[in-house]
């Protein structure tokens, strides 16, 4: 009879993986069923954010930064913008601030659900990952409804949000905060109490707190090892500070408890969100009888017919025309040299139309002085930082993005180790890795 | 219980032999060290005064800065790379931060300062990826691998002097030299006898 042999052997996941979350590509050593030895290849989806970023003016990188972290694209507008006021010390209106944290908690929520529902269905539960796409669904519409995409949102500019929320968006945000509930709660009761999802989760892919610390792991992750940081609570920025909301932690930072702080985290967003609303202060005081349809309000604008206009309130309709006009003072700092005039102005006075094209032309732009600026934001994964440096061009010498799947992706091969092979796919999914992120 | 950054700079500036240049407060404050001591700085930080994350490690070329603003640039003369670390002295129980620090590091041509893996473990990543982008080295790791672009990559795109529109040969079949250009042959399916 021949002896039991046993040796380790090389074994390529990805980087054209289902399970691999787009393109990476992970190099395990195994003996049997067993990990003994992980690595990461990344770099799949590199994109060079970094080189465009300097070589395009200031608000044209905004656009880039949607392709980020693409689940979470409103938290990644907000953070570049601020760091680029922070360098250039531009205060923006309340409002701004306001709807920056609205729209960063409700990206948030998504990014979570994604993960969540994500991870559930590599796990064998493809039923609650449907239902959670589904609340994801009615979130995106109500971004759509405010910045006129899905996903590539470029809600924000330096200096404020690209317009005011409709009228009827706090409305149709808390009937989609009403599905969301119901949906986190049928998850909840899917997932949680799950034989099967317990046991694929419980007990994997455990982090310490030592080794979070250790590789600069923040966001959930580290939340999920006991270790309580968060950004908007560490250093707040917005109007966090003004804001009543818990951060969860977990015990054992393994996979069960990425999980719970996860759901839990939607939650405390959402009550974020209707804090803000309840709170926000009101746009310009329009009397509802100069309401123009924004359509209307355009045309008239380019034709030159911009005395009564400054007053007059957009009707917004789902075209979003018009938008961008209604209430801009509250919503864009008024600062001459870096953000745009109202429309009306452009087309109605010699000196709007001046100040547009000192912004717009090729060379003039948003002039910051010298120095640089490092702003870091909570994102859907832990600190999300912008690291800006300008010579006082009107665009950046260098744009540094601190990703947060970075640093996950860097201790990876900590929770592996000792694994079996099939609690690869529920801690590589449980980390939401964010190629978009990782690789820029 | 926040951090007192001035006896710590005190600290620092006896390990450097030199008071160090300072700007920013608070969270931005940002220290200049000697890259050949940024290890030997850093060791200390970690280990006497809780600096116990390295949130982010990157680089910056300066080469040509300020050249058409006039902007004067911050880099000694002949340095042309600035590391900087960024570092946060977090409490675990309470999850706040007592301190924030960024320490800037000028490098002596691209040839950078040891590696601070041994304090860091995340190092390993973001050293990999300051030489990937800028090539600026760490001394003890002489076979530093690229992480974002592929080995075949050559030159570091972040670097100033790379133009943006530089394109580099697709990497053509193993057993030929690299192409240009797909062509047809290339994309048809080759059928192996």
């Amino acid at each position: 009879m021949k002896a039991h042999e046993s040796r380790s052997y090389m074994l390529n996941m990805g980087p054209a993986h289902p399970a691999m979350h787009g393109v990476i590509r992970l190099l395990l050593m195994l003996e049997g069923e067993h990990v003994l030895d992980a690595e990461a290849e990344i770099g799949y989806l590199h994109r060079a954010f970094e080189k465009h970023a300097e070589n395009d003016p200031w608000n044209n990188v905004v656009p880039w930064t949607d392709r980020l972290n693409y689940v979470s694209p409103l938290i990644n507008n907000s953070g570049y913008c601020m760091a680029v006021e922070k360098l250039a010390g531009i205060a923006i209106p309340e409002r701004a601030q306001y709807l920056r944290v609205i729209s960063s908690e409700v990206s948030r929520i998504t990014d979570h659900l994604t993960c969540v529902g994500a991870n559930a269905m590599e796990l064998g539960s493809f039923t609650a990952f449907l239902y959670l796409l589904q609340a994801r669904e009615e979130l995106y519409r109500c971004v759509d409804r405010l910045t006129g995409a899905r996903v590539t949102t470029s809600y924000t500019r330096v200096g404020g949000v690209k317009g005011d929320m409709p009228a009827d968006w706090p409305d149709m945000v808390r009937k989609a905060f009403e599905k969301v509930r119901s949906t986190v709660k049928d998850a909840d009761g899917l997932l949680t109490k799950n034989r099967i999802f317990v046991d694929r989760t419980r007990g994997t892919g455990v982090l310490s707190k030592e080794k979070a610390l250790a590789y600069g792991i923040t966001g959930p992750m580290l939340r999920s090892a006991g270790v309580p940081y968060d950004v908007r609570r560490a250093q707040p920025y917005l109007v966090y500070d003004r804001l009543d909301f818990e951060v969860p932690v977990g015990e054992t930072g393994d996979n069960y408890d990425r999980y719970l702080v996860r759901l839990a985290e939607i939650d405390q967003s959402m009550r974020i969100v209707e804090q803000c609303f309840a709170q926000i202060p009101a746009g310009p005081i329009q009397s509802p009888d100069q309401a123009l349809p924004g359509s209307k309000m355009s045309d008239l604008g380019k034709r030159g017919m911009t005395a009564d206009l400054l007053k007059a309130k957009a009707d917004v309709d789902p075209t979003l025309e018009g938008g961008a006009r209604c209430g801009r003072d509250s919503v864009m700092a008024p600062v001459p040299d870096a953000t745009l005039p109202p429309k009306e102005e452009t087309y109605g006075s010699i000196e709007g139309l001046m100040r547009h094209f000192e912004i717009i032309m090729w060379g003039r732009g948003i002039t910051p002085p010298a120095g640089e600026a490092y702003q870091a934001v909570e994102g859907g994964n832990g600190e999300l930082g912008f690291h800006v440096v300008s010579d006082g061009r009107d665009r950046a010498w260098r744009v540094r993005v601190r990703p947060p799947c970075f640093f996950n992706m860097a201790g990876l091969h900590e929770l592996l180790k000792g694994a079996l092979v099939a609690d690869i796919i529920a801690t590589f999914g449980s980390i939401n890795m964010i190629a978009g992120e990782l690789d820029r | 219980m926040s951090l007192e950054l001035s006896s710590v700079k005190a600290d620092l500036d006896a390990f450097c032999g030199a008071p160090l240049a300072a700007r920013g407060t608070g969270f931005d404050t940002v220290w200049t060290v000697p890259a050949a001591q940024a290890h030997g700085a850093l060791e200390r930080l970690k280990s006497r005064h809780g600096f116990n994350m390295l949130a982010d490690l990157t680089c910056v070329d300066l080469q040509g800065f300020g050249k058409e603003t006039g902007a004067p640039s911050p880099a000694p003369a002949g340095a042309r790379f600035k590391l900087v670390y960024r570092l946060s002295a977090l409490d675990p129980a309470t999850g706040l931060l007592n301190a924030r620090l960024a320490l800037d590091a000028w490098v002596d041509g691209d040839a950078g300062p040891v590696s601070a893996g041994d304090l860091f473990p995340c190092a390993d990543w973001l050293e990999r990826e300051v030489w990937d982008m800028f090539g600026v080295s760490f001394s003890d790791r002489p076979d530093i691998t690229r992480i974002l672009m592929y080995p075949e990559f050559v030159g570091h795109p972040l670097r100033k002097d790379y133009p943006i529109k530089k394109r580099q040969p697709l990497i053509g079949p193993p057993d030929g030299p690299p192409r240009e250009r797909l062509t047809e042959a290339d994309l048809r399916p080759r059928i192996v006898e």
